[in-house]
C-alpha cells in the first residue's frame, strides 16, 4: 500500500511519453512541485514533468547535479544499463523491440518454431500421462 | 560551345563590379573601333531568300478550326521503389496469386515486373506483375545464376489469332478445341529459370517452405506497424 519508489537525487527513471521514449535517465535535481532535472550518458540535461517518468527501482549514488562525467562514472560502477537488462521490465522491453523489428521471413520462422515446441510439449505429456495411467 | 561568362561579377543583383567605362575597356570595343578606323562596324542584314510563292488556298473553313493541344510527355517506365532489387521476395496482394511469397527478377519495359515462383514451389509462373500490388519483403534470394535477359513484353503478348468464318453447325465444337495448351517452349523456359533458382532456395534454411506458404493477416497483426 505505501509508496516503495520516491522521486529522489539518484532515481533512475523510464520516460514514458514524448521525443524520449523508452530511454533511460537519472533524476538530478528537482525543480519544483511537478518536475525534476534529468539527465543521461546521451542526453542533454533537461527538465521533465514527473507525469512523463515511470520510477524504476534502481538507484544509484550521486550528490545534487552532479557533473556529466561524474554521473556517467556513478553509472557505470551501479552498473544501471546491466541491472535494467536484467531486471523483468527491462527483460519485457526488449522483447517488445525483438518482436516489432520482426519482418516477414522472421515470422514464418517463429510459427515453424512454435508449432515444434508445442509438438515436443505435447510429446512429453503424452509420456507422462502414459506413465501415469500405467 | 559554353555559355558566355560575364566579365563583370555581380556585387549584388542589378550591381556589377565594373561600371560603364570599364567595361567598355575589358571587353575591347576599343580595339574593334580601331580595326574598323573609329567607328563600329556595321553589319548589314543577311538577305533572307524570299519564300517560294504560296499558291492561294481553295478552301477556308468557315469556323475556327480547334487546334489539339502540344503534348510534350516523354513516357518512361514507372519508378522502381527502392526497396526491390532483383531477387526480392514479394508479396502479391491481387488476382488469383495473391499472398503468394513470390521472387522478382527485373523490371521490363512497360514497368511490370517480372517474376516467378518459383513454379515448383507455389505455382507461380514467369508472370508480370503490377508494382502496386505487391509488398516487397526485405528478404533476399541469390538470383547470380539465373539468366532471364530474353524475357520481355512480348513474351508476354496474347497470340492473336485469324477468325475464321463462322461455320454455324460446328461453333460449339470448333470453341472447345481451341483451348489454351501452353506451348512447350514456354515450359523449357521456367524450367531453365527456376532451375538455379531452386538451387539458391534450398541452400537457406526454411526459405522454401516460407515461400510455398501463403502470407494472411491473422489477429493482432496491424499492416502499417508490421516491418516487412
Amino acid at each position: 500500500m505505501p509508496f516503495k519508489r520516491y522521486i529522489e537525487i539518484g532515481r533512475v527513471a523510464l520516460i514514458n511519453y514524448g521525443k524520449d521514449y523508452g530511454r533511460l535517465v537519472v533524476i538530478v535535481d528537482v525543480v519544483d512541485q511537478n518536475r525534476a532535472l534529468v539527465d543521461a550518458p546521451d542526453m542533454v540535461r533537461s527538465q521533465m514533468n514527473f507525469k512523463r517518468l515511470s520510477l524504476t527501482d534502481i538507484k544509484i549514488d550521486i550528490k545534487r547535479v552532479p557533473r556529466k562525467s561524474t554521473l556517467i562514472k556513478a553509472m557505470q560502477e551501479a552498473d544501471v544499463q546491466g541491472k535494467w537488462d536484467k531486471s523483468s521490465w527491462g527483460r519485457k522491453l526488449i522483447v517488445q523491440k525483438k518482436r516489432a523489428s520482426l519482418n516477414d521471413f522472421d515470422r514464418f520462422k517463429l510459427m515453424l518454431a512454435k508449432i515444434k515446441r508445442g509438438g515436443l510439449i505435447r510429446q512429453e505429456l503424452a509420456k507422462l500421462k502414459k506413465e501415469s495411467a500405467s | 560551345m559554353a555559355p558566355k561568362q560575364s566579365r563583370n561579377p555581380e556585387l549584388i543583383r542589378g550591381v556589377g563590379k565594373f561600371s560603364r567605362s570599364k567595361m567598355y575597356h575589358k571587353r575591347g570595343l576599343w580595339a574593334i573601333k580601331a580595326k574598323n578606323g573609329g567607328v563600329f562596324p556595321r553589319h548589314d542584314p543577311v538577305a533572307k531568300p524570299s519564300p517560294a510563292a504560296a499558291k492561294p488556298s481553295k478552301f477556308y473553313p468557315a469556323d475556327d478550326v480547334k487546334k489539339p493541344l502540344l503534348n510534350k510527355r516523354n513516357p518512361r517506365p514507372t519508378k522502381l521503389r527502392a526497396s526491390i532489387a532483383p531477387g526480392t521476395v514479394l508479396i502479391i496482394l491481387a488476382g488469383r496469386f495473391k499472398g503468394k511469397r513470390v521472387v522478382f527478377l527485373k523490371q521490363l519495359s512497360s514497368g511490370l515486373l517480372l517474376i516467378t515462383g518459383p513454379f515448383k514451389v507455389n505455382g507461380v509462373p514467369l508472370r508480370r506483375v503490377n508494382q502496386s500490388y505487391v509488398i516487397a519483403t526485405s528478404t533476399k534470394v541469390d538470383v547470380s545464376g539465373v539468366n532471364f535477359e530474353k524475357f520481355d513484353d512480348k513474351y508476354f503478348a496474347k497470340k492473336v489469332e485469324k477468325k475464321k468464318s463462322k461455320g454455324e453447325g460446328e461453333f460449339f465444337e470448333a470453341e472447345k478445341e481451341e483451348k489454351n495448351v501452353l506451348p512447350q517452349e514456354k515450359k523449357d523456359d521456367q524450367k531453365s529459370v527456376d532451375a538455379a533458382l531452386i538451387k539458391s532456395i534450398e541452400a537457406v534454411p526454411d526459405l522454401k517452405t516460407y515461400l510455398a506458404a501463403r502470407f494472411s493477416l491473422k489477429a493482432g497483426m496491424k499492416p502499417h506497424e508490421l516491418v516487412f
